[in-house]
């Protein structure tokens, strides 16, 4: 057994007090394929981000070759030899191959000119070197996402990278071109290299992984040989969490059916999704980041509409085009990203809660002040939003209370279907039970309520129903006594039989 | 939500402490309240005020000022729309370009025969299509707004020299050029005048009393949110850009009127002014925020400055100088603020407090050349 060429030992990382990892450790030999696997925020990215130098650990050591190091900006591990290739790539799109993988190293003449000759020639030899073959004039822009990975990781190597950070390589690639990535990931490691792959698809990970190692919540579970654990085993390591009953979903009445979706498509997003949600009912929406359940709550609520299928409210079928026609049927939608979707930041809380409701506290358009004022105290007072007062920034306060705020403006439109996505993504444990309280008591009250979810204790928790996502489709569904972890995750990650993808 | 909600305290969270928030806003000592751009704008207005009096005998003349006053209302009444599309986030640049298509169009009619009050007619509903056209580009089309109208800018000028060529339109009547020259009956207050101050009063109404005016800074603070909220941003955008260009086709209207012709070249140029007036009164240029009231204010300054260089002769070119200079100025002023306000700070925030200060010394020195030169234009007459 070889020394391992990176070691991270015990690293801690802290954004604004939160701890995002916990004494993590991880060792990577050379020649190795080593596997990353966690939940949704287990902290994979974060722990990504140390290795490059992206983000500075709090805690704990990085040691190279068995030298501690200190990696200061993403250029200084670049150095070292360590190469990431991210999800979002990033060639320059009209550059073409050559240029793409020489880009501020190019081979220059004396007289300072490009050497497109030298260029050319070492594109060329390290090309064929990888058995990759490419048009080296191509631009980037023509190439397909398979090949333009080709080219990262043409470049990485091109500077020497003995460690090479491959983060979701797969996630859309076909699986002719996955298998071409493999033969050159089993071609790096005969070479020498070591390699950190991050995915999703368990199944991947069993063809071309030596070890894994698995974190969850921001902490080091276990690093085993992926030869010897079984794929339960593996999901239990993920999840494996006692659910707590944190998440006091009431019994409820179950009444008609509120909303129910057939075939909803977006074209190139997702496919033929089809559900019933029922007053009184809570229905949990799982899945991986990227199947889709953002994209169907928003062509719902009418933000980007769906291409074909058929939404129904209350019984009657409805064709919803922009959210205020949602907002009209009875729709809210609370959406993920505060910042960006449900706040205006630099507005007063009153002016943020009012605002899908502006409508009604006025009078032939003029704005009557005291009535606005009035609706948004109550509707911040009911969602207890801790502010010195409701004329403060909504960018002042804490995401906890932030997220209180998005609350109390859409719960200020009275609606009678909910839709949650995410709701408590980012925020304190305390709010997080208020708001889970809320959902069980506004369900109570009759409203139907579709909850996004990536954190599994949730959804199994507040759920009567859950339905799971893959690849923008529904691929499973179980109702509350039926879902386990493992089911959820995996219907979450199975990979869909060849030929019924794509 | 309904009526009730009782007290479902939930297990493990913190919903304790009674009363959380104030539906009241702090009390804001004396001075705090002072604290407000608008403020300043006034204790410019009174040192220009106060300056110019002082270096020129005509400045406080009661004649002078109505007809002065009457100059900058184009100005004015295009600045009014721009206030709303700064604030959404967006600009207008083919303003004063729209301005000479309308006028242009209106003289061309009223060569063709039309009487004058239908070819105006003509004239508003063509500044309001080259408003819409800018709309829908920015709000349907999703191109960039600067790109746009920087296209219209140059297009609505061209179509002015195409209707005119190289003549101008004369001969309006009297009761048309009534509402460029004429004065309300038993005053020195021009009509433009009374207009522009109408037309504040309720521009200003619109943008801070109703549900419309809200939603603009809602779309300029986080267009996002304001569409997921049930805002229809696109048919506002369109609205804003619209009433841009009837505001245009007015002030067409009352520049053609108060020269008394049309040239296709009529208010080249006067973008800049309008642009500054609304940015030089804190209207945000990133949109978001702003007043109408500062922007009025601001407005006025800058007709005080032209006014007051003009009584001392000074150059159009060197007056467009300082006009360009004070936007410059007005975009950057409440930066160095908040960089100061960010006491200690980085490097780079250190970086742009510098530039800032070069920014600001090339101004004082400008300044001191400015009033160098008037003094000795003064020493000279």
């Amino acid at each position: 057994m070889s020394e391992p060429i990176l070691e991270l030992k015990e690293i801690t990382k802290r954004f604004s007090g939160v701890e995002v990892l916990h004494q993590v450790s991880f060792s990577l030999r050379p020649g190795e394929v080593h596997a990353l696997l966690g939940e949704n925020g287990a902290g994979k990215s974060t722990l990504v981000k140390v290795m490059t130098g992206v983000h500075q650990p709090d805690g704990g050591e990085i040691h190279l070759n068995g030298q501690r190091v200190e990696f200061n900006a993403p250029h200084a591990s670049l150095q070292a030899g360590i190469a990431a290739i991210y999800q979002e790539l990033s060639l320059f799109p009209d550059l073409n191959v050559a240029e793409n993988i020489f880009v501020g190293r190019q081979p220059t003449t004396t007289g300072g000119r490009l050497d497109w000759r030298t260029l050319y020639r070492e594109a060329e030899q390290l090309l064929s070197s990888l058995g990759m073959h490419l048009d080296l004039k191509q631009k980037a822009r023509n190439l397909s996402i398979a090949q333009q990975q080709m080219v990262e990781i043409a470049r990485a190597l091109s500077i020497n990278a003995r460690i090479l950070i491959m983060d979701e390589p797969t996630s859309s690639l076909t699986l002719t071109e996955v298998a071409e990535l493999f033969r050159l990931v089993r071609r790096l490691r005969e070479d020498g290299a070591a390699i950190v792959f991050i995915s999703h698809r368990l199944e991947e990970l069993y063809e071309i992984a030596d070890r894994v190692t698995v974190l969850r919540d921001g902490t080091y579970v276990e690093t085993r040989e992926m030869a010897q654990i079984s794929r339960d085993e593996l999901i239990r390591l993920m999840v494996g969490r006692t659910i707590s009953n944190l998440f006091p979903k009431q019994e409820t009445t179950i009444g008609d059916v509120a909303l129910k979706v057939e075939n909803l498509t977006l074209d190139g997003v997702f496919e033929n999704v089809s559900f019933e949600l029922r007053q009184g009912e809570i229905l949990g929406m799982a899945g991986l980041v990227g199947a889709g359940r953002t994209d169907v709550a928003r062509a719902i609520f009418g933000v980007e509409p769906p291409t074909s299928g058929r939404i129904e409210v209350e019984g009657k079928a409805a064709s919803i085009t922009s959210p205020q026609q949602a907002i009209d049927l009875g729709l809210a939608l609370v959406p993920e990203d505060r910042q960006l979707h449900g706040l205006i930041p630099p507005m007063n809380l009153v002016a943020n809660i009012s605002l899908p409701m502006l409508a009604s506290y006025s009078r032939r358009g003029w704005l009557r002040a005291k009535q606005e004022r009035d609706a948004a105290f109550q509707a911040a007072q009911q969602m207890e939003v801790r502010a010195n007062n409701i004329w403060q920034r909504a960018r002042e306060l804490s995401g906890g209370n932030q997220q209180k705020v998005v609350l109390a403006k859409w719960l200020s439109t009275k609606p009678r279907i909910l839709i949650l996505d995410e709701p408590t993504r980012g925020i304190d444990v305390g709010t997080k039970a208020a708001i889970h309280a809320l959902m069980s008591e506004l369900a109570g009250q009759g409203l139907a309520i579709l909850m996004i979810s990536s954190e599994l204790p949730e959804v199994m928790g507040m759920s009567d129903r859950i339905l799971v996502m893959r690849e923008g489709r529904v691929t499973a569904q179980f109702t509350r006594g039926e879902a386990t972890q493992e089911k959820i995750m995996s219907a979450a990650t199975q990979t869909i039989a060849a030929g019924e993808t794509r | 939500m309904t009526e009730s909600r009782p007290n479902a305290a939930p297990q493990g969270a913190e919903r304790s402490a009674g009363a959380t928030i104030s539906a009241f806003p702090p009390r804001r000592s004396f001075l705090a309240r002072f604290q407000r751009w608008e403020w300043m704008l006034v204790g410019l207005i009174a040192l220009v005020v106060l300056l110019n009096s002082q270096l020129s005998p005509y400045f406080l003349d009661a004649r002078n000022l109505s007809r002065t006053s009457s100059d900058f209302m184009e100005i004015g009444l295009m600045m009014l729309p721009m206030v709303f599309i700064i604030i959404t986030g967006g600009i207008d640049l083919s303003v004063a370009s729209n301005l000479a298509m309308c006028a242009s169009f209106m003289g061309w009619l009223f060569m063709r025969g039309v009487p004058i009050w239908p070819a105006a007619l003509a004239a508003l509903l063509l500044g309001a299509l080259g408003g819409l056209f800018n709309g829908l580009l920015v709000a349907r089309v999703k191109l960039p707004p600067l790109v746009v109208t920087l296209g219209t800018y140059a297009f609505y000028r061209g179509v002015a020299y195409v209707l005119l060529g190289d003549q101008a339109a004369r001969g309006y009547p009297a009761s048309f050029t009534y509402i460029g020259q004429g004065k309300l009956p038993g005053t020195l207050i021009p009509f433009s005048v009374a207009l522009f101050i109408l037309l504040a009063i309720i521009f200003g109404l619109v943008l801070h009393r109703t549900s419309f005016g809200r939603t603009l800074f809602a779309i300029g603070n986080n267009e996002n949110a304001t569409a997921y909220s049930g805002v229809p941003v696109a048919r506002i955008k369109i609205i804003v850009y619209t009433i841009s260009g009837l505001m245009a086709g007015l002030a067409g209207l009352v520049l053609a009127a108060r020269f008394g012709s049309t040239r296709p070249d009529i208010g080249v140029g006067l973008e800049l002014a309008v642009i500054t007036a609304a940015v030089l009164g804190g209207v945000d240029i990133n949109g978001g925020i702003g007043t109408m009231g500062g922007a009025v204010l601001s407005l006025l300054l800058i007709g005080l400055l032209r006014f007051g260089m003009g009584l001392l002769n000074i150059q159009g070119q060197v007056q467009g100088m300082v006009i360009g200079l004070l936007l410059i100025l007005s975009i950057l002023l409440p930066n160095v603020a908040r960089t100061l306000s960010l006491r200690g700070g980085s490097t780079h925030q250190r970086g742009r407090l510098a530039t800032a200060a070069a920014v600001v010394a090339v101004f004082v020195l400008f300044g001191l050349f400015f009033f160098w030169s008037r003094a000795q234009v003064l020493g000279a007459g």
